[in-house]
Formats: C-alpha cells, sequence, structure tokens
C-alpha cells in the first residue's frame, strides 16, 4: 500500500455501495407513483386554494387614489431628495452606495441603468404636454433656472408640503418655489390621464423595462402603504410572503431573517451585509464536504439512527 | 486499416465507452438497492423529480399562452396556479431531501460532487423561483421587486440582473434559470447512479468482513470496476431477510 492510499484511506473509509446486500427495488414503479401523488396534490390544492392576483397598481390609480402623494413624490425627485435621487449605483453617483466595511461593490458595480430622476421622471414626462402655456411656462423658467435654484424652490415646497395636514397642495402657504407648484400639480394631472408608464420607458411601442416607473411609484408612499396594508413590510417579513394567505416563499425565511434581528435591524449598510452573511452560509452550504468538523457533524447528531434503523446489522461483527 | 483500428476510432464508440464508464450498464435502472436503504426519506429524492416535472409541464403551458393569459382567463389562473403549488411540492420535498442526505452526510465516499450539484441545484431552484415572482406583472411583482432591488444592488449584482425590468426577469425564469437547474438535476442523477447510495456510518459489506476484516474496505473510487447493483454477480445474501 503506497502513503498516498494510506493517506485516502484514513481519509474517507466509506465503502462502495455495490459490495453490500441487495433487495428488489422498482425505481420506475416508484417514480410513477410519485409523480401520479404529486400531479393529484397539485390539481387538489389549485383547485382549493387557486393563487393570488392582486392587480397592478398603475400610475393612473396612484394618482386617482393618492394625489397628494404624487405631488410629494413629483417634488422631491425635483428636490433631489427621493430615494431614487439620492440611491447611487446602479442609477446615478447621488451616494456612495452601502458597504461590507471596506469594500464597496455597490459603486464597483457602475452605474448600468442611469436614472436622472428629476428629469427622467419627472420633466422629460411633462414636456411630451402640449397646448397648456402655463406649463410650457413653467418648464421654460425650471429648464433656464440654476442648479442651486432649482434645489432651493423644490426643497422649500416639499417642505411646506409636508407641514399642511395630508401634504394637500391646496393648502400650503405662499412661498418661494418657483414653477414648482405649477410642474408637481401638472404631473398629477398627467399621472391620472393614464399612459404615464409608456413615456417613462425608453421604447415607447414595446415598454419592457419599467425600471423607472417602479422607482417613480418606489418613491412614494402609496406603494408601501398598500403592502403594509398586506403584511409584506420588510419588518413584517415581506421578501417572503405575497398578497393575501398564501406561502409565498418560505425557502427565504432565513434571507428574511436576518432583517428582524439587530446589527442588520438598524443598519445602513443592513442590505450589503445580510447579502454578505447569506453568500457566507451559501458557501459552508456547498462546501460542507470539506468543512471539518461540519462534515462529520451528522454522524453524532444521530438523526441517522431513525433512517438507518437496522445499521447495526451493517457494521463489522 | 483494420475493423478493430476503425472502430477506435470511431466518434460513437469513444462517447459509447465514455458513458458506459460513467455510469455501467444496469447502474442506470437497477431492479436492486443496497438492503439498508429502507426509509421513506429515501422517496423525497424522486418525489422532488416528479415535482420538477410537474412545475416544467405547468410553466410550459404559461408559456405558450403568453405571460398575459393567466390574468383574463380561468383556465390560464388555475394552470398559474398549479404552477405554484407545484413549486411549493418541489421545494418542500427538495428541502427535506437535503435535510435527509445532510443527516447521513451523504457527501461520504467521494460523494462531494453529488451533494455539490445537490445544494447549487436548490440555490438556483430558489432563483428560479423568485424570478417567477417577479414576472407575475401583478401588485406582489411590483412590491417584490422593489424590495429586492437594494439587496442585489447593494452588492453590485443589480448592475446587470436588473429586477425593475420584467422581461429580463422572464428570460431568466423561463430559458436561463431553469437550463441551469435542468443541467445540475441531470448531472446530480447521473451522481447518484454512478456512486449509488451512500452506506451507513461504520459500515462494512459483509463479503469485505469475511474477507479480511482490517483492509478490504474499499471506496466508491472503484465503483465503475465493480458489478452493477442487480446484476447476476451480485449476490444478497440476506435477500429473504431484508425483503
Amino acid at each position: 500500500m503506497t502513503a498516498t492510499q494510506s493517506r485516502r484511506r484514513r481519509r474517507d473509509e466509506t465503502p462502495d455501495t455495490h459490495q453490500f446486500p441487495t433487495r428488489p427495488y422498482d425505481l420506475v414503479r416508484e417514480f410513477v407513483i410519485a409523480l401520479g401523488v404529486v400531479v393529484v396534490l397539485t390539481v387538489g390544492l389549485a383547485a382549493v386554494f387557486s393563487s393570488p392576483d392582486r392587480k397592478a397598481i398603475t400610475l393612473q390609480d396612484w394618482a386617482r387614489v393618492a394625489p397628494n402623494d404624487v405631488v410629494a413624490t413629483a417634488t422631491a425627485e425635483l428636490a433631489g431628495t427621493s430615494t431614487s435621487a439620492s440611491y447611487g449605483a446602479p442609477y446615478n453617483n447621488a451616494s456612495e452606495g452601502q458597504k461590507i466595511g471596506p469594500l464597496a461593490l455597490q459603486k464597483l458595480g457602475g452605474v448600468q441603468t442611469p436614472v436622472d430622476s428629476a428629469n427622467d421622471l419627472v420633466i422629460h414626462p411633462l414636456q411630451t404636454v402640449s397646448g397648456d402655456a402655463t406649463l410650457t411656462a413653467a418648464l421654460t423658467t425650471w429648464t433656464a433656472a440654476p442648479d442651486a435654484t432649482r434645489t432651493g424652490w423644490a426643497t422649500a415646497y416639499s417642505e411646506a408640503l409636508a407641514a399642511v395636514p395630508d401634504g394637500d397642495p391646496g393648502k400650503v402657504k405662499a412661498g418661494d418655489y418657483g414653477p414648482v407648484p405649477t410642474l408637481a400639480t401638472q404631473f398629477r394631472t398627467l399621472a391620472a390621464r393614464g399612459g404615464l408608464e409608456t413615456l417613462l420607458a425608453d421604447n415607447a411601442f414595446y415598454p419592457s423595462d419599467q425600471t423607472r416607473a417602479l422607482l417613480l411609484l418606489s418613491d412614494g408612499a402609496y406603494l408601501e402603504d398598500q403592502a403594509r396594508a398586506e403584511n409584506l413590510g420588510g419588518d413584517q417579513w415581506g421578501m417572503m410572503n405575497e398578497a393575501g394567505n398564501y406561502p409565498g416563499q418560505p425557502w427565504m425565511w432565513l434571507y428574511t431573517f436576518w432583517y428582524q434581528v439587530k446589527p442588520f435591524s438598524t443598519s445602513g449598510n443592513a442590505d450589503a451585509l445580510v447579502w454578505g452573511l447569506m453568500m457566507v452560509l451559501t458557501a459552508g452550504l456547498v462546501l460542507i464536504p470539506f468543512i471539518p468538523g461540519l462534515r462529520s457533524l451528522p454522524k453524532h447528531l444521530g438523526v441517522h439512527k431513525l433512517i438507518w434503523r437496522d445499521e447495526d446489522r451493517f457494521r463489522r461483527v | 486499416m483494420t475493423r478493430a483500428e476503425g472502430t477506435d476510432r470511431s466518434w460513437t464508440v469513444r462517447l459509447r465507452r465514455r458513458i458506459s464508464r460513467t455510469v455501467p450498464e444496469g447502474q442506470w435502472l437497477p431492479d436492486r438497492q443496497p438492503a439498508y436503504v429502507r426509509s421513506w426519506i429515501y422517496v423525497f429524492g424522486v418525489a422532488t423529480l416528479a415535482a420538477f416535472l410537474v412545475v416544467l409541464a405547468s410553466g410550459v403551458l404559461l408559456a405558450i399562452e403568453g405571460e398575459a393569459w393567466w390574468h383574463v382567463s380561468s383556465l390560464g389562473h388555475f394552470v398559474n396556479s398549479m404552477h405554484l403549488w407545484s413549486v411549493e411540492l418541489f421545494m418542500a420535498f427538495m428541502v427535506i431531501h437535503l435535510w435527509g442526505k445532510f443527516f447521513m452526510a451523504a457527501w461520504r465516499g467521494r460523494r462531494a460532487l453529488t451533494w455539490i450539484t445537490g445544494a447549487v441545484a436548490f440555490l438556483g431552484s430558489i432563483g428560479t423561483a423568485f424570478t417567477g415572482y417577479l414576472s407575475q406583472s401583478n401588485f406582489d411583482s411590483q412590491w417584490i421587486s422593489t424590495q429586492a432591488k437594494d439587496g442585489l444592488n447593494a452588492v453590485g449584482i443589480g448592475a446587470f440582473f436588473n429586477v425593475l425590468d420584467p422581461a429580463q426577469m422572464l428570460l431568466w425564469h423561463i430559458v436561463l434559470l431553469p437550463l441551469l437547474v435542468g443541467f445540475l438535476v441531470v448531472a446530480h442523477i447521473i451522481l447518484v447512479r454512478r456512486h449509488g447510495v451512500v452506506p451507513p456510518f461504520d459500515a462494512v459489506p459483509p463479503a469485505a468482513q469475511e474477507l479480511e476484516p482490517r483492509t478490504a474496505q474499499v471506496t466508491s473510487r472503484t465503483a465503475h470496476k465493480n458489478p452493477p447493483v442487480g446484476s447476476p454477480s451480485v449476490e444478497a445474501p440476506d435477500q429473504e431477510a431484508t425483503r
């Protein structure tokens, strides 16, 4: 016996399966029966429980049901204070993004889906409206103003909206808001007419990419309010659930779990940290056969005695 | 050129030999299994495969009629419900199968690659299900995509995997990830058939005990040299007792 063979034997002395006594086993019959049972179970569950299909929220729905939220969101886009406007990669360079310690993976990914929130989400759609002299004048004033002035107008109007009940634009006190009130309320009118999603897409005829429409919708409060009412919030184990009383994605329980506990629940880098941790745990799952201690753990847990109830029969006599 | 030389150069013959070396004839569909294979836990591997086929079949039906079908047709909605529940069953069976294999330490005996292909297939299945939720074009896909983007963007994955683009997610869901999972499932099954079912801890084949108790253990590295399970040369000394 060579030294190499000896080392291999010490490492893993599991004998060859094919040297053990055998018993009849009809694999094909087992598979056919399993397939039949799965089909019956699937049809039965589908017939009894169906599946959820709550209609998507259109931007028109949003403007009609929560018009003040649309005005506030449009104003935040113009002020550069919305979530998307201050996001960072992959949409813009407005922030460094999240990090795992010194590792800035978000920034390293680069700006691959450029989104200029003020222009792409608000100004460009408004520029497609024709025949409205007030709006045209407001757009002209906006585009001619320096960046600092625009930001000042939009920030002031955003704060004024936040100060009145329900963010009602009609109750805002007079102030130096420039053309922002006109732009924001006209944006609400445009959304309420329907079809804003198409104006936000690059390819208007085949608008398959909904990045801008979804960023705009999620910048507002309405989508999250609706989700929380369905118990889908991030702190409600939302990622693994779906609308209604359906199981959703229970296999994502561990990923969702980390968001519920400190330090992740209070960290500004929670997403990056949870992903980093899950990558380590995932690598551990895949590489269990090579991790000393963990790979021999099952032998000591004893659960195998429930599987091989007569395993003593196969041990050395 | 002699006939033997011609045969040696034949790509067909070489492929046939390669396949035979990987999984010898008789091990693909053996009609016998080691006597220690006597537990309900073994059923969940086959159940996972059966559920996978139902997932594929219901998914194919949805693909034939297009992504909007299930929103406007009661039959389409029923097929979508079948797709949803077969996925739930598939994932449940696979998780039970995975835990069962963990408690058996089923990576022993040069079966590490079998474990790895199974674990990666599990991860690929999570990704496939996730992109399915993003492709529903309803409220759930709106909410899940706007929430999930933050995690993916935070580690740079969102730079090329845009969960806010339903067309991209649909292609991942119905083409790329099913191809990956399908490939891993096939590889996993080939490895299971090649190496056989892992024996209990500290088990020793009776024949090895009789011949030379201290040195006769062999690893499954030599499996291809041994007669396949179910071949006439493999006797079952306690066959009656195990029935």
